[in-house]
């Protein structure tokens, strides 16, 4: 494999972007520093030659789990949207989605 | 029935004991849990194990279990004993926030499943143990209700992700505690807190209703006094359950039984990759601890299984990836936070970064970026194949022995504040306890001595996946064997 370029300040601000969260400049100045670090600690897993190696997700796999397709109580809808920040008419209630036309 | 080793401060009774005297109508339910609760109020201002006391659902349901005792029924094998449920289980009704402003207040619909069969077994829930924020962390210093304190010495960290059900098994508020282990969040806190603390092997017990961090890492595991409550908590705990799809089809574990039948003729490897980075004192009780497993019976050897050095590098690329998905439910939509905005997607981004702390917001991005076009072969997939040699290099080692020995924690206990800003740092405290998650193996922490500093010292018992019986025997001897007091 080859070696990945150290993590820049623009890219801790693009990736902050893709996960919803948003970076005070102290923020990003401290966060970038210390990514930077943990993955210099991961280089050496980049850096690996393990052509041919297969990847394991998980562990103790386990495949087609099934079960009686059977009716059963489903959560207390009620019970449910009493821990909703918002709710309208038995639903969940957000702020709008879509923009104006253009 | 085995003892406690005589460092700890612990419960007066094992679990064991208590629900022995519950169920033949010796000691009330009542009583025990008044005794708990009363140790809770006397010591917890300073300890802070706990995010949430539940006083009066803890005297409702004890007086519901001495009320089945006097109509001549029996409540279970945990009848009448006090535990702490680490506050990443679901307890429907209370709160249960993984100690995050995001979820703060959040009353979950439903009951994790292995709240329901400590009910079932007639456990009394006393509280919701304090924790990191979503189980990230090796200390318990990043929990949104304050840092849990060490019960061995109040300056110093009690280890984490699940120091608070650790520090309260060490201060005797409970005699037994539920934690989650994902990259060693049991059994460091156990080692540093000098408790017993035990990751099962993945799949053994349900995670329905343990809200997810690292999905094909995270278990639930038992901490304890001794080793014998351990595996009576890890019995009741186990077992397949259809609402969790990665939950093992096989019999409920039937081990409190057998956790005294010795070592005699096994082969344990002492792993030498883990002493590599120990502390001098920490190295010198797990030889000791070596020679106490050679004087019951055991041969033991060192076994090299270099793999294991990348564990820690794959950790960080995995965990963090799963995570970035998992905690994308943080939308400030269903349950938990929302800060308000003109449109929806400003609205998750308010949410989100006002309701995570540092060290998730840290571990989201590096998930992310592990996960994004033009890293994902060279970070996350190249973790996954290091995964892969990981579990060869134990195949390895478990062609010759039968368990592995090494230290849980490279050092003992560290001072609240000294690596907080320094994730790294903080990360390598897990450095002897992640190669097990990554592996899905079992392994457990047992008290064995002090350091050079006076703190207690884990030794860590290894074993290949679905071995806890081998594990437990081995843990056994080594309390009956553990020193007591002073050091290496």
């Amino acid at each position: 494999m080859t070696p990945v370029a150290r993590i820049t300040r623009d890219e801790v601000a693009h990736v902050a972007g893709l996960a919803r969260l948003r970076l005070t400049d102290e923020e990003l100045e401290r966060f970038t520093e210390q990514l930077g670090t943990v993955l210099d600690h991961a280089a050496d897993v980049a850096s690996l030659d393990l052509a041919g190696v297969p990847r394991t997700a998980h562990a103790m796999a386990v495949t087609n789990v099934l079960r009686p397709d059977e009716p059963r109580p489903s959560l207390d809808r009620e019970e449910v949207l009493r821990s909703a920040p918002a709710v309208e008419s038995n639903r969940f209630r957000v702020p709008r989605i879509l923009g104006d036309a253009p | 029935m085995t003892e406690a080793p005589g460092t700890s401060p612990g419960p007066a009774a094992s679990a064991a004991a208590i629900a022995a005297d519950v169920r033949s109508g010796r000691r009330s339910a009542s009583a025990v849990t008044e005794q708990s609760l009363a140790a809770i109020a006397a010591g917890d201002g300073e300890v802070n194990a706990f995010a949430l006391v539940t006083a009066d659902s803890a005297r409702r349901r004890a007086e519901e279990i001495d009320a089945r005792v006097a109509a001549g029924a029996d409540p279970g094998p945990l009848a009448g004993v006090p535990v702490a449920l680490k506050d990443n289980l679901c307890t429907r009704g209370v709160p249960t926030t993984c100690c995050s402003r995001i979820l703060d207040g959040w009353c979950p619909p439903y009951d994790a499943t292995v709240v329901e069969r400590l009910a079932a077994a007639g456990a009394v829930v006393v509280g919701k143990s304090n924790m990191d924020e979503f189980a990230m962390g090796s200390s318990t210093e990043t929990s949104a209700f304050g840092p849990t304190r060490n019960p061995r010495d109040t300056s110093r960290v009690p280890g984490g992700s699940s120091g608070g059900s650790a520090a309260a098994v060490a201060a005797g508020f409970t005699p037994i505690a539920l934690g989650s282990d994902t990259g060693g969040s049991v059994r460091q806190p156990a080692a540093l807190c000098g408790v017993v603390g035990m990751k099962p092997t993945y799949g053994t017990v349900s995670r329905y209703g343990l809200v997810a961090f690292a999905s094909s890492l995270d278990q639930v595991g038992p901490l304890a006094a001794t080793v014998a409550d351990a595996a009576l908590l890890f019995d009741i705990i186990g077992g397949h359950d259809e609402r969790d799809t990665t939950s093992l089809d096989r019999p409920a574990p039937r081990l409190a039984s057998v956790v005294d039948q010795g070592v005699d003729g096994m082969t344990i490897g002492v792993l030498a990759e883990y002493l590599e980075g120990a502390d001098p004192a920490v190295a010198g009780r797990i030889a000791q601890a070596a020679e106490v497993l050679a004087a019951a019976g055991a041969r033991v050897e060192e076994v090299s299984v270099p793999e294991v050095r990348l564990g820690l590098s794959a950790y960080y690329l995995i965990a963090p990836a799963e995570a970035s998905s998992n905690l994308a439910r943080y939308d400030g939509v269903r349950y938990g936070l929302r800060v308000d905005a003109e449109d929806t997607v400003e609205m998750n981004v308010a949410t989100r970064s006002a309701g995570f702390g540092a060290e998730v917001k840290r571990r989201i991005m590096l998930g992310t970026y592990a996960l994004s076009a033009g890293y994902l072969d060279a970070y996350y997939g190249q973790a996954l194949r290091v995964r892969t040699r990981i579990i060869d290099g134990f195949a390895v080692a478990y062609e010759r022995c039968d368990a592995l020995l090494g230290p849980t924690a490279p050092t003992t206990a560290f001072e609240l504040g000294a690596k907080l800003d320094d994730p790294l740092s903080m990360y390598l405290s897990d450095v002897c306890t992640i190669p097990s998650n990554l592996a899905g193996h079992p392994a457990i922490s047992v008290p064995f001595g002090t350091g050079s500093d006076g703190l207690p010292v884990g030794a860590q018992v290894l074993a290949p996946a679905l071995a806890e019986a081998t594990m437990f025997k081995v843990a056994a001897v080594l309390e009956a064997g553990a020193p007591v007091g002073g050091a290496a």
